[in-house]
């Protein structure tokens, strides 16, 4: 539930979603599921020159599986946050 | 309490250990990251700083046949990382 949690605490912000097929979304974090589904608002395509048929695309719901990386805005990592939540989560689980 | 904190038991307390230490993460698809691990959890799911991520491919030159290993570099402040592209987690090299 940590990473759950965690983008919960991301909603309206903006980040970037790489997926495994090389594709990288840009975004404001709409919501999240237990699955770590996601799904972004007013997106644009990082390289649109290579994949120009997300053009017209303007909202998108993301299967977490398919999620290789998420670049997280650098102002909401509150990292002695994380660090604290991560111990508790290894001592529970 | 604080001496059964500094053993490992299980494999994953390995990566306990190395909480806001520097970490070599070897994943899917020739992709290596070395950052600051600052989050993670049983599907090793992570969340690392100042990362350094590392993506190797092999092309082969159409005449000669042979192999061209090129390495891609780049910096991201912060990134979190889906558990299951993860191959490995090593804790920092101490000299």
């Amino acid at each position: 539930m940590l990473f759950y949690s965690y983008f919960k605490t991301l909603v309206g912000k903006e980040v970037t979603v790489e997926l495994k097929n090389d594709l990288a979304i840009t975004g404001t974090l709409h919501s999240v599921d237990q699955y770590l589904n996601i799904k972004l608002n007013s997106i644009r395509v990082v390289n649109e020159q290579k994949y120009p048929h997300m053009l017209s695309v303007r909202n998108c719901f993301v299967r977490g599986s398919v999620v290789r990386y998420v670049q997280l805005p650098p102002g909401s990592v509150d990292v002695e946050l994380l660090h604290d939540a991560t111990r508790r989560e290894a001592r529970g689980g | 309490m604080a001496e059964e904190d500094n053993t490992v038991r299980e494999p994953l307390d390995l990566i306990r250990l190395s909480l806001d230490e520097k970490v070599y993460v070897k994943l899917k698809g020739e992709r290596e990251l070395r950052g600051k691990l600052h989050a993670y959890d049983q599907h090793l799911n992570i969340i690392l700083g100042d990362v350094e991520e590392t993506v190797t491919t092999v092309e082969i030159d159409e005449e000669t046949f042979e192999e061209i290993i090129k390495t891609n570099k780049r910096m991201v402040p912060y990134l979190f990382v889906r558990g299951d592209g993860v191959i490995l987690v090593s804790p920092p090299l101490r000299s």
